[in-house]
């Protein structure tokens, strides 16, 4: 099979509806609040919204869960955790979303999506990220994992990042 | 190497979700805190040109408003610098690490909808001569709060600039 399109299945999931007030609101929430005393008022200056509007659309964004997480945003590496780790596991279709849930919940997981896989090459179909201060510390935290979620005949692989090229928020929309 | 002070560290962890949805939302903080909201702010400016935070504000779920991908590539070592820098260079990259193993080079990818994602990944294809390996997510299991930072035990933080 030609690779490309071995490597583009399945499509993606269908996106949730947005409306264009969102869409103007998304691009400039998405690089992050200004650090002004009032930073709904100053945003919605420039989409034509009140303050309260604002405040209301990013409830509403967060409620329906378009927004994961609305707060602070930290720089894991900067801040001393110089580990980072994405462990990739081969698991049974049939038990990915029961083992996901077990190792999604823990603290040191900062990421865990299932993925497809891309056989022969990548058999690996669940991706978890998991930051420490250094390996040992990763090393230790996978081990837990496998413990408590009871991983122990679960392929795996542990890919340590060695190389830092690029890292900032997402942009979903160009201004 | 430096250190953090109190307030500093607070800032730093306890506001990572569920940020104040209220008009003045560093005065919130402040009063939590038991500080002033201009030395909220002025932690916060501090913090964020140090590199230690990169913003406030929201982490959307994956392909929520739009779409995204995690991709993989294999590339010759010797290679790997210029290849890494080609695919740094389009915006819709926001990730873009070299990792240990035989795909090396993993970035994430983000655009407003997969039209224009399978557009960017041909074009790094064709830029680099290497096929991009494509794994987007199908399902989440994690419920995102932030992380929580271990300030204890020998910590000592590096600034990014």
């Amino acid at each position: 099979m030609d690779m490309k399109v071995k490597y583009r299945q399945p499509a993606l999931p269908p996106q949730a509806k947005i409306d264009e007030q969102d869409e103007a609101l998304i691009k400039l929430i998405q690089t992050g609040l200004p650090l002004t005393a009032r930073p709904y008022a100053d945003l919605g200056k420039q989409v034509g919204m009140t303050e309260e509007q604002v405040i209301n659309r990013i409830a509403y964004l967060n409620k329906s869960n378009v927004i994961k997480r609305f707060g602070i945003v930290v720089r894991h590496h900067e801040l001393g955790y110089k580990a980072n780790a994405m462990t990739v596991w081969n698991i049974d279709d049939d038990k990915v979303s029961q083992l996901g849930a077990c190792m999604g919940e823990f603290d040191f997981v900062t990421l865990c999506y299932r993925r497809p896989r891309r056989l022969p090459e990548w058999p690996y179909n669940l991706f978890t990220m998991i930051h420490g201060k250094d390996r040992e510390h990763v090393l230790s935290n996978i081990e837990m994992l496998v413990n408590q979620c009871g991983l122990d005949s679960v392929e795996h692989q542990v890919l340590f990042s060695t190389q830092r090229f690029k890292q900032r928020g997402a942009i979903y929309r160009k201004s | 190497m430096q250190s953090l002070t109190d307030i500093e560290k607070h800032v730093l962890n306890d506001f990572q979700h569920d940020f104040p949805l209220v008009a003045r939302p560093y005065q919130a903080l402040a009063e939590k805190l038991g500080t002033s909201e201009e030395i909220i702010i002025e932690t916060l400016n501090k913090l964020k040109q140090e590199g230690f935070v990169s913003r406030v504000g929201a982490v959307f779920r994956a392909n929520s408003i739009g779409a995204s991908t995690l991709a993989a590539m294999s590339v010759p070592e010797q290679e790997i610098e210029a290849i890494a820098k080609k695919i740094n260079a389009y915006s819709e990259v926001n990730h873009n690490y070299k990792r240990e193993h035989h795909f090396n080079l993993w970035f994430v990818l983000t655009a407003s909808n997969e039209h224009e994602l399978n557009a960017v990944l041909d074009d790094i294809e064709q830029e680099t001569g290497y096929p991009v390996m494509y794994l987007p997510m199908i399902e989440d299991f994690h419920i995102d709060l932030g992380f929580d930072l271990d300030f204890n035990s020998n910590y000592d933080v590096e600034s990014a600039n």
